[in-house]
């Protein structure tokens, strides 16, 4: 049984479609990526999924509950079993990197204080931050930043881990360095983890499975190796990096040439 | 004509859409304020209400003393220079007690607050909106309004009318000064004769209307704050837009309250 299943997610914005009749299973255990480009409704499918949004129809089942119907304690519920990495880290600021990784649980759990502040260690040490609990998130780089969130999100270790673009913003070398804690933290908890990304090398180091969004429909939902191999031109095109033959794009070569002819007359 | 009349409809909606999303903020707060008590409550949001009072409170008491005692000498003085024609300077005792008591301490007291902790609050809960700290507290299964919005209003309402009765106490003191200086009134006597002049429901009512405008504060700077949609720009907005809506909303509702005490004969 999938642990999130979606059926005919339909979301709108002001009259204007989004994702247009979506219909994804995600299975324990597994390592999804939502791929796409700028635009085409990546973010907002992950919105739905984690229930900050509600759809004009349709429904996100997670671990059996329908969270675009169900009760705020229920979702409630549900979102204790899910962990999430926000795009920009979203730690609070005001609190050090250690009280951000206690805060769930002082709040969710009965532990004592010496429990929460081993468990914070050892979250802190799993992505490699255990001597930087002391600090406060504004003083961190942009990959510890990103680091420190995902010891946040696994504070009440969720069964399903999501990321929102966690390589972006980041250098080559930070990016892959998250790409091998999201690997290894799968492998260790054996978590359900939902990487949204447009990052190529990322999507093909860390899925088990990609759903390849395209203007809120999903161009193709499959492994690595057959989304690698698939024949579909926009598919192609993203993978092989192809821009787009855009009329503007004409328009604006057409100028540049006459430009320059120009400028080899006066000459 | 249809033109204009379409416009009325539409501000009215939209102001209507306003007024009821800041009730149902107002009473989801009023709800969730059991948690920031102490003993009863939870010992975080308790420990955050104390703090705010010592912003919202503690660090302006200077400001709203010597606005007070500013107002104070200006009320004096305006109402001798008019009193003293007809050799009834004895009466400016009577203007500035009652005028403080009802009146000028809890709306001075107002509008420091507000352009000192509601843009404060508006911009504090924006820049959370944008950097995603909200959506973050939301799928860690918190509530924002509990978690944010009760502790800054537990804190308002303990603090405002503390900071409306130091109003009260400076302005009448600019009072005693004057007379000491125009009549040589002795402090002792001053304050004798405003003991006499004050009676109980001045002082309540001038409370009742701190609880009010601190409601008011309060609530229009965090919807304001919860309602920014975009970057950075539309956080220096919301502070604009907090400050003078809430102004604006004090001096409704004084007039309201003033009208209210008025013929019921409270006044």
């Amino acid at each position: 049984m999938p642990i999130i299943s979606i059926r005919d997610l339909v979301v709108e914005y002001d009259g204007r479609r989004i994702l247009n009749g979506l219909n994804l299973e995600i299975d324990q255990g597994e390592t999804m990526v939502l791929l796409g480009g700028s635009g085409s409704g990546k973010s907002t499918l992950l919105r739905q999924i984690i229930g900050l949004e509600h759809p004009k129809s349709g429904s996100v089942n997670v671990k059996g509950t329908d969270i675009t119907r169900c009760s705020d304690g229920q979702l409630k519920h549900v979102r204790r079993s899910i962990g999430v990495a926000f795009q920009s880290a979203a730690l609070f600021n005001a609190l050090t990197v250690e009280d951000n990784i206690a805060l769930p649980l002082r709040e969710h759990t009965a532990l004592a204080p010496s429990i929460i502040d081993l468990v914070v260690w050892i979250k802190l040490a799993i992505v490699g931050l255990a001597d930087f609990g002391k600090l406060y998130p504004q003083e961190l780089s942009g990959g510890m930043r990103k680091r420190a969130a995902v010891a946040r999100a696994m504070a009440l270790d969720p069964e399903i881990l999501v990321f929102d673009e966690p390589s972006a913003g980041l250098d080559p070398i930070v990016a892959a360095e998250l790409d091998e804690v999201i690997l290894v933290l799968k492998q260790a908890f054996q978590m359900t983890v939902i990487v949204v990304t447009h990052e190529l090398a990322s999507a093909f180091r860390i899925a088990d499975r990609i759903a390849m969004l395209h203007e809120g429909s999903f161009l193709a939902v499959g492994t690595k190796d057959e989304i690698r191999s698939s024949k579909h031109p926009r598919i192609r095109q993203f993978l092989d990096r192809a821009p787009d033959e855009t009329e503007h794009v004409r328009i604006m070569q057409a100028h540049l040439e006459k430009y320059l002819r120009s400028e080899e007359v006066s000459r | 004509m249809t033109t204009l009349l379409e416009g009325a409809g539409r501000r009215t909606l939209k102001d209507l859409d306003y007024l009821g999303g800041l009730s149902i903020q107002w009473w989801a707060a009023v709800r969730a304020l059991k948690t920031t008590l102490p003993f009863t409550g939870n010992s975080y949001r308790w420990k955050e209400s104390v703090r705010q009072m010592l912003q919202i409170g503690v660090n302006a008491a200077p400001m709203v003393g010597l606005m007070a005692m500013c107002s104070g000498f200006i009320l004096a003085m305006q109402g001798a220079s008019e009193l003293r024609r007809f050799g009834a300077l004895h009466y400016v005792i009577d203007l500035v007690s009652i005028g403080f008591s009802r009146e000028l301490g809890p709306l001075l007291t107002a509008i420091a607050v507000s352009g000192r902790s509601g843009s404060a609050f508006s911009a504090e809960i924006g820049t959370m909106k944008v950097t995603e700290e909200i959506d973050a507290l939301r799928v860690m299964a918190f509530e924002p309004i509990e978690f944010v919005l009760a502790p800054k209003y537990l804190a308002a309402l303990v603090v405002v009318p503390c900071l409306s009765i130091l109003a009260n106490v400076f302005g009448m003191l600019a009072g005693g000064i004057f007379m000491f200086f125009s009549t040589h009134l002795t402090l002792g006597l001053y304050v004798r004769d405003i003991m006499n002049t004050i009676q109980f429901r001045d002082v309540i009512s001038g409370l009742i209307k701190s609880l009010a405008f601190a409601s008011i504060i309060v609530q229009v700077g965090c919807l304001e704050g919860f309602r920014v949609r975009g970057g950075p720009d539309a956080v220096g907005r919301s502070t604009t837009t907090a400050v003078v809506r809430s102004t604006f909303l004090v001096i409704v509702a004084d007039a309201v309250f003033t009208a209210i005490f008025y013929f019921t004969g409270m006044h």
